[in-house]
């Protein structure tokens, strides 16, 4: 058992004049679960990448089961027994399960032949490891838990005896991470090597024997997990302490601001996005929407800010009905004090190749403080800018600077500074903290509360199930476009879990 | 994999780079020469020459340059609206029409001050009117537009032949142009300020449209990066998601930026017409509107860059005829072929040498490159 599967000696690698790791020493035991944690730009996906023959280290050395190796493409990473499970599925979607697991890996110029060995091998496999996946479904109808399970199967197949999975959980339900951890438990069992990169310090407490920290480039500390806790991981991910909880106090929720009536949407081809939704926000309360990703909240975002066509119900805003034809003028929108934080910032909520300054009036170019006449007030503009840069403490302090140069979580606080600033009443944020570090999550949470103590009406959607229950004074829970369920701040993540992946919802059908 | 890259200082990203990727076009360029058996410096020397040597030879590539201004920037401000306008060519030989029109009536009863803003008005609205349709179809349509302006090229083409011949041509002519335009028409030429710093010029067309052309090249960079409607364009241009948001309707936006763009691109026509020739002519526009596209791509869309480019291809159109004259084995084809190998290295390799530059820029100077601008793929 005490054996390394993988060493890490020395590892350095440099993009310009910037050195994403830096003198990484790293061991992996054979038949572990290895963690990895650390923010984003920690240098922990630059590693792994290394390590499966997407970059060269500019120094340094691999060894793959006590041999020194050269691994140049990802085929020799392959060749060594490392596979890989992206965070982004690399599955053709219309091509049945069978054939992405062939996928580059055919044994003859023949089709035929090459499918029927790797049905019986796949069934081997299934059976061993309590993978099952009908071999015969096309990817794109397969639920994202099972297309995972494909990914996985792929690298089993070509023999991987270390496995790493990049992210695995970001887009399950919390029930469909656990079987996750029950297969990766099982593949242990029978002897394979798990490392696992993730952000999510619950995760690596509950699966993971050992967990290595990285910060800024650098390993800054391997712990047993045992002998670790959840506090210990943040500081040292994040180099100080953090807040993993924001303290807040009662919610003195005043009258009713945003009213949504049996809201429906669907989307381009005809699918029933959001059905029949009714809730309502009141002044002075954080109602979180949780849900697992694509079962309706991103569609409920778009409609009740004006972008997203409605086929029928109705949203009403401080008492007033707001347009629902799709063709509702989210300016006008904003001027009644709606403001809209999009899930989508690098597409939507700003323009990356703007400078900055440039994005903090996104969606306010027709406020007459950015404007002399037809022309832009640039002078305003830029030292508005820089008030949102010191008081929303975003870095670097550049109103000039390209937005795409800076990190996710100042991006976010871009956005947040830009539609906060604005007073409005009501604030719609969908994924506050996604893609944000451990330290700019805690900030962007203080101020989302603060809003609310201003007595704003807050409505947040995250698939973060932490981050709902910490903000939300009440929680609402989506499922395949349906409310099902509605749950005070202190509700159990058990509970939420079974309700977000509609088990209660389909008994209650029943 | 997203590869970090180091950011570059303003002038090696304006500058250094297309001057490099110039310089290849040049080299390329060169064994092309070689090939067909003529010497590439002397080429080289022969076409700068012919394009710069004398007064007379600046004063042509200036006025190629003029038409180059315009037709670049119309296509530079359709692409800041996220569009290819690739009719810039139909959209100011219609423009001729409208010039046509304008100098036959007003020639023999207005001077030229006043026939002049009249012309520029006509060529401007049919020039933004032939662009109107296309951005009407493809702003409450979808038809993609860079079909619908080429198919509009056509129309243009024939629509003009039509006109040509039916209509504007003198009853008795043969040839399928309008009468030559009387003094009233005709543009004063610029040929004195060459002749200023001691240039000798025999007869050149060189005239005031160019004063137009750097009017029009200032009031572009006022319009895309001073106006209300320039932040639009750009927003629309980088993401119409975004543009959605920010409450910008894409159907205004659309049809606005696109007719700024014809009308830009009609402008060109006044620089051969009431410049030049003194008449309205069969394919007068002879590629201009084509050649904007290289020259916007490589002025990188920015007004500046666009000026510096249509001197550049003005020198290509002025000197090439030159090595032409001077070196039979070398035709016009020859020239089309350096300015084909000018726009593939400009535009469509446009990032083939920037890895290396930005390399060579982050091991010299270590602490011009951000820290922030590499941002990977996040773990």
């Amino acid at each position: 058992m005490a054996q390394a599967a993988i060493e890490l000696i020395g590892i350095d690698k440099s993009f310009g004049a910037v050195r994403a790791n830096r003198d990484i020493n790293l061991e992996i035991m054979r038949g572990t679960i290895h963690g990895i944690v650390g923010e984003n730009g920690a240098g922990k996906s630059t590693l792994m990448s290394i390590l499966y023959g997407f970059y060269q280290a500019d120094s340094g050395e691999i060894r793959v089961g006590g041999q020194p190796a050269s691994i140049k493409t990802p085929n020799d990473a392959i060749a060594l027994g490392i596979g890989m499970v992206h965070q982004h599925f690399m599955l053709v979607d219309n091509f049945s399960v069978l054939e992405n697991v062939i996928l580059g890996a055919e044994s003859d110029a023949l089709l035929k032949k090459s499918i029927a060995k790797a049905r019986s091998e796949l069934e081997r496999l299934e059976r061993e490891y309590g993978l099952e996946v009908d071999p015969d479904a096309i990817i794109e109808e397969l639920p994202v838990g099972l297309q995972q399970r494909v990914e996985i199967l792929k690298a089993l197949y070509r023999g991987a005896e270390i496995l790493i999975l990049d992210e695995p959980t970001g887009v399950l339900t919390p029930a469909e991470a656990d079987h996750l951890f029950r297969i990766l438990r099982q593949l242990k069992e029978q002897g394979k090597t798990i490392v696992l990169i993730t952000h999510k310090l619950r995760e690596i407490m509950a699966i993971t024997d050992t967990v290595s920290v990285m910060r800024q480039g650098t390993m800054v500390a391997t712990r047993e997990t045992k002998k670790t806790t959840v506090e210990e991981l943040a500081e040292l991910m994040v180099g100080r302490r953090v807040l993993l909880r924001v303290e807040k106090g009662e919610a003195k929720a005043g009258g009713v601001k945003l009213a949504v009536k049996n809201l429906t949407v669907k989307d381009s081809r005809g699918v029933t996005m959001v059905d029949d939704v009714s809730f309502d926000v009141h002044a002075g309360e954080i109602v979180g929407i949780a849900g697992v990703a694509g079962n309706g909240q991103s569609e409920l975002l778009e409609a009740i800010s004006g972008i997203r066509h409605a086929v029928s119900g109705s949203v009403m805003l401080d008492g007033k009905p707001i347009d629902l034809t799709g063709a509702a003028d989210p300016g006008e929108l904003r001027e009644r004090g709606l403001a809209h934080v999009p899930e989508d910032r690098h597409h939507v909520g700003l323009v990356l190749a703007f400078e900055e300054n440039e994005n903090s009036i996104l969606g306010y170019q027709d406020d007459e403080r950015y404007l002399k006449g037809p022309f832009l007030d640039i002078d305003a503009i830029r030292n508005d800018a820089r008030d949102k840069i010191v008081k929303y403490d975003i870095r670097p302090a550049d109103c000039r600077l390209k937005t795409a140069n800076f990190s996710g979580g100042n991006q976010q606080k871009i956005v947040l500074a830009r539609e906060m600033e604005q007073d409005p009443g009501v604030l719609i944020v969908g994924q506050p903290t996604r893609g944000v570090d451990v330290g700019a999550i805690e900030f962007i949470h203080k101020r989302l509360i603060a809003m609310r103590d201003q007595g704003k009406a807050v409505l947040v959607v995250s698939v973060e199930l932490d981050e709902i229950r910490s903000l939300s004074d009440r929680i609402l829970v989506m499922f395949a476009g349906r409310i099902v369920g509605e749950r005070g701040p202190d509700a159990t993540e058990g509970e939420l879990g079974l309700l977000m992946a509609g088990v209660e919802h389909r008994e209650a059908a029943e | 994999m997203s590869t970090p890259y180091a950011k570059l200082p303003a002038w090696a990203d304006y500058v250094l780079i297309p001057l490099i990727n110039l310089f290849v076009a040049f080299v390329v360029a060169g064994f092309v020469v070689i090939l067909v058996g003529e010497n590439p410096l002397r080429a080289a020397v022969v076409l700068v020459e012919g394009a710069f040597g004398r007064g007379q030879g600046i004063a042509f590539t200036l006025f190629y340059a003029t038409t180059f201004i315009f037709s670049g920037l119309s296509v530079a401000v359709a692409a800041h609206c996220g569009l290819f306008n690739i009719g810039g060519e139909g959209q100011g030989y219609i423009a001729g029409l409208g010039i046509g029109i304008v100098c036959l009536a007003f020639d023999s009863v207005l001077p030229w001050w006043l026939t002049f803003p009249i012309a520029i008005i006509a060529a401007a609205a049919m020039g933004a009117l032939w662009a109107l349709i296309p951005a009407y179809l493809q702003a409450k349509r979808g038809s993609h537009i860079v079909i619908t302006t080429i198919m509009f090229n056509f129309i243009a083409a024939s629509v003009m032949v039509r006109a040509l011949v039916g209509y504007l041509k003198p009853p008795a002519s043969m040839a399928p142009q309008t009468r030559t335009f009387l003094e009233g028409a005709q543009l004063p030429k610029l040929n004195w300020v060459i002749e200023l710093f001691g240039a000798k010029i025999r007869s050149a067309p060189f005239n005031v449209s160019s004063l137009l052309a750097l009017a029009m090249a200032f009031l572009v960079w006022v319009l895309i990066w001073r106006t209300k409607l320039g932040y639009e364009m750009r927003t629309y241009g980088h993401s119409p998601k975004a543009a959605r948001y920010a409450g910008i309707s894409e159907i205004r936006i659309i049809i606005i930026a696109m007719m700024i763009s014809g009308a830009l691109a009609g402008m060109m026509a006044l620089n051969p017409t009431m410049g030049d020739q003194h008449n309205v002519a069969l394919e007068f526009v002879s590629g201009a509107g084509f050649v904007g596209i290289a020259v916007a791509l490589m002025g990188r869309l920015h007004p500046v860059g666009i000026v510096m480019a249509a001197i550049l291809f003005g020198m290509l159109y002025q000197g090439g005829a030159e090595l032409a004259f001077e070196m039979p084995a070398i035709s016009r084809d020859m020239i089309v072929i350096i300015q084909g190998l000018v726009i593939l290295f400009a535009g469509a390799l446009e990032h083939m040498f920037r890895p290396y530059v930005q390399a060579l820029f982050a091991s010299l100077s270590p602490k011009s490159v951000g820290m922030e601008a590499v941002k990977g793929k996040g773990a």
